[in-house]
């Protein structure tokens, strides 16, 4: 076979003797139910104690890695193309996202506007460029709302153990039973529709995978000397959580996060196409897709731009996910 | 085995419970309540007729009383009635739920039937040119939202190929079996995609990890052809994860059915939980949501069962 001889250079290729249990649900270390994440994100979210300790990878290590990635220095540019567009959008978009020209209705790509103009004679292109602060707002916004109440959570369930686990747990377990996006429609169908309700939603639904990563990684890393060298030397709980635990937990979270934004910027789109994420007549990605689709057989442009700026963004997140997973532990290269 | 059984089973049970308090809870996210929103299209009403509304729904007892008169009827297979057609929810929902079945059930064989050879193709020619292109086709399929993959479709059909397939409507199977099918031929592709995706990458992980194992080293120095080590050696081992994740992407399809049918008009459940959240039917959108979920752990559990008769390894105590 030539997979001994890959011509990556990884330092660590093939070189995975023990069996991973983040690709083996079942057999890893049970949580009560089979019910894990769903998704990619949820695995690798799930892991098994023993695979959840991350072995540090030094900064520049880190970065000497994902560098010699080139899916992930496509992941880096495209990435860097999304954010410079939701940074600089009022002087990079030509024209204002808003305004109106009933004169220019359903125009195909030109030298004027790039990519045509909607139903309104908005410029299109002015349109994708701020519905890319919209997207990354939202992510931004909801996949922190996760990552906080979700690390808080498995800390505390994972470093405290017992009646708070198993509570902290049932509660995940019921919240893992619901499928992602009918879980935020429910949500968002019951506060009403907008984009904070949409923010809230995303971030509870994606709690849990953070909860449960957090967790794993807090009851493999509490056993080790330096957290018992720890609490002999007299530091309280809140200390050795923030010093020792959660550094600890950090290469794992870095990787579901960029996986989570991913998951996130679809959510936000599905639920605005829907009509009930973001308003009209705010430029999100997912709006312009649900309003260009009604007159989708006079102008196809307003569904197509929008619907390829959110693969791209999409994409991103994933191609440096996966980057920064096989970086920060080779054993767990897809 | 039978023990194993029975803990499982058990185990799900509080799950249930869980799922069934927050859905109930889910109707005091509203603001104001069920009675506000009735009201809201029937313009001013006086103090007593508000009274009686919210007698009617409960509203006027406890709490506890509220959830347990309410799990009181779903035990006895009563889901409510919708706040706006006044109509009784269960009987809708399973005159609906056969097109959504329909629909993630051939997602998922369409999934599986092209991510599992994809897969394993390219685990077994990893670091190929194959593998690199399916990988980063396995990327792209990740990417897609569903709703645009599906006007896309639609857009492609009805610009080149007018007529060839329906892009909206649902022929039960009872009534023509083809014509069924081709219904949801669309559909199940844009909900497909992103599911085969995750499988595909998921298939070629395990099978990666399969392979490095020493049985497969045995294999293979006993002099068996490598065909015979892949299919008949790794890939039943490499299924195992493959298929607790096609039990968990059961949710991922039932969630995406929601979308997908809205956009080609199909009378699943998904459109009944759509258009009760967009006409604030709240009853509708609690049992619905409630009945999906419920469907997708009970998924689990049979994915569950069925492995544990499947793999000997599995002993939980």
């Amino acid at each position: 076979m030539a997979d001994s001889m890959a011509p990556r250079a990884d330092p660590d290729a093939g070189a995975a003797p023990t069996p991973d249990p983040s690709t083996m649900p079942t057999m890893g270390p049970p949580s009560p139910t089979a019910l894990r994440g769903r998704g990619e994100a949820g695995l690798r979210g799930s892991g098994g104690t023993e695979a959840a300790v991350p072995r540090r990878v030094r900064r520049g290590d880190l970065w000497r890695r994902l560098a010699r990635n080139e899916l992930a220095v496509a992941g880096g540019l495209i990435l860097a193309l999304v954010a410079v567009a939701a940074v600089f959008a009022p002087y990079l978009s030509p024209e204002d996202p808003l305004e109106m020209n009933p004169t220019l209705l359903l125009q195909p790509p030109s030298a004027e506007h790039w990519l045509g103009t909607d139903e309104f004679g908005r410029d299109i292109l002015s349109r994708v460029i701020w519905g890319a602060r919209i997207s990354l707002y939202v992510g931004a916004i909801s996949v922190t709302i996760a990552v906080v109440a979700g690390v808080t959570l498995g800390l505390v369930a994972g470093y405290f153990g017992g009646l708070v686990d198993d509570l902290i747990a049932r509660v995940l377990d019921v919240v893992f039973a619901f499928p992602t996006i009918l879980l935020a429609l429910g949500i968002v169908g019951m506060l009403g529709p907008s984009l904070t309700n949409t923010m809230i939603a995303i971030g509870i639904v994606y709690t849990p995978v953070y909860a449960r990563l957090a967790r794993g990684t807090t009851l493999a890393v509490k056993e080790r000397d330096f957290v018992e060298a720890a609490v002999v030397s007299g530091a309280n709980s809140a200390r050795i959580i923030a010093r020792h635990i959660l550094p600890n937990v950090a290469a794992p979270l870095i990787v579901q996060t960029s996986l989570s934004l991913s998951l996130a910027i679809l959510a936000e789109a599905s639920l605005s196409f829907l009509g009930l994420g973001t308003q009209p007549p705010d430029p999100s990605w997912g709006t312009m897709v649900n309003t260009g689709q009604r007159l989708i057989e006079l102008s196809p442009w307003p569904v197509v731009f929008p619907g390829l700026a959110i693969v791209l963004a999409v994409l991103a997140f994933n191609l440096i996910g996966d980057g920064l997973r096989d970086a920060l532990d080779p054993r767990l290269r897809a | 085995m039978t023990r194993y059984l029975i803990r499982r089973v058990l185990l799900v049970a509080p799950v249930l419970f869980g799922v069934s308090v927050a859905v109930f809870l889910m109707l005091r996210l509203i603001p104001g309540d069920v009675v506000d929103v009735i009201l809201g299209t029937e313009g001013a009403a006086s103090p007593e007729r508000l009274a009686q509304l919210r007698a009617l729904f409960g509203l006027d007892r406890p709490f506890h009383e509220q959830y347990l008169t309410w799990l009181g009827g779903l035990l006895s297979g009563d889901l409510g009635r919708s706040i706006r057609t006044s109509r009784p929810i269960l009987p809708d929902i399973l005159t609906r739920l056969p097109v959504t079945l329909q629909l993630a059930s051939m997602a998922m064989v369409l999934s599986l039937g092209i991510a599992l050879p994809l897969g394993v193709l390219s685990a077994v020619r990893r670091y190929t040119r194959a593998d690199s292109v399916i990988r980063i086709v396995g990327l792209i399929g990740l990417s897609i939202p569903n709703f645009w993959l599906a006007t896309m479709m639609i857009l492609g059909v009805s610009t080149f190929a007018r007529g060839v397939l329906p892009t909206s409507g649902y022929t039960p199977l009872a009534q023509d079996i083809l014509g069924s099918l081709r219904s949801l031929l669309l559909p199940s592709v844009a909900l497909a995609v992103a599911n085969m995706a995750i499988l595909m990458r998921m298939t070629r992980s395990s099978m990666l990890e399969v392979l490095r194992q020493e049985y497969v080293t045995t294999a293979r120095s006993k002099g068996l052809v490598e065909r015979a080590v892949v299919y008949r050696h790794a890939l039943r081992n490499a299924l195992i994860p493959v298929a607790t994740i096609a039990g968990v992407q059961v949710g991922y399809l039932l969630g995406g059915a929601i979308i997908v049918e809205q956009i080609f008009a199909l009378p699943g459940v998904g459109t009944l939980i759509l258009n009760g959240i967009l006409q604030r039917d709240y009853p509708v959108v609690q049992a619905g949501v409630l009945f999906v979920a419920a469907s997708f752990v009970l998924v689990n559990l049979a994915v569950d069962v069925l492995y544990a008769y499947l793999d000997p390894r599995i002993h939980y105590g």
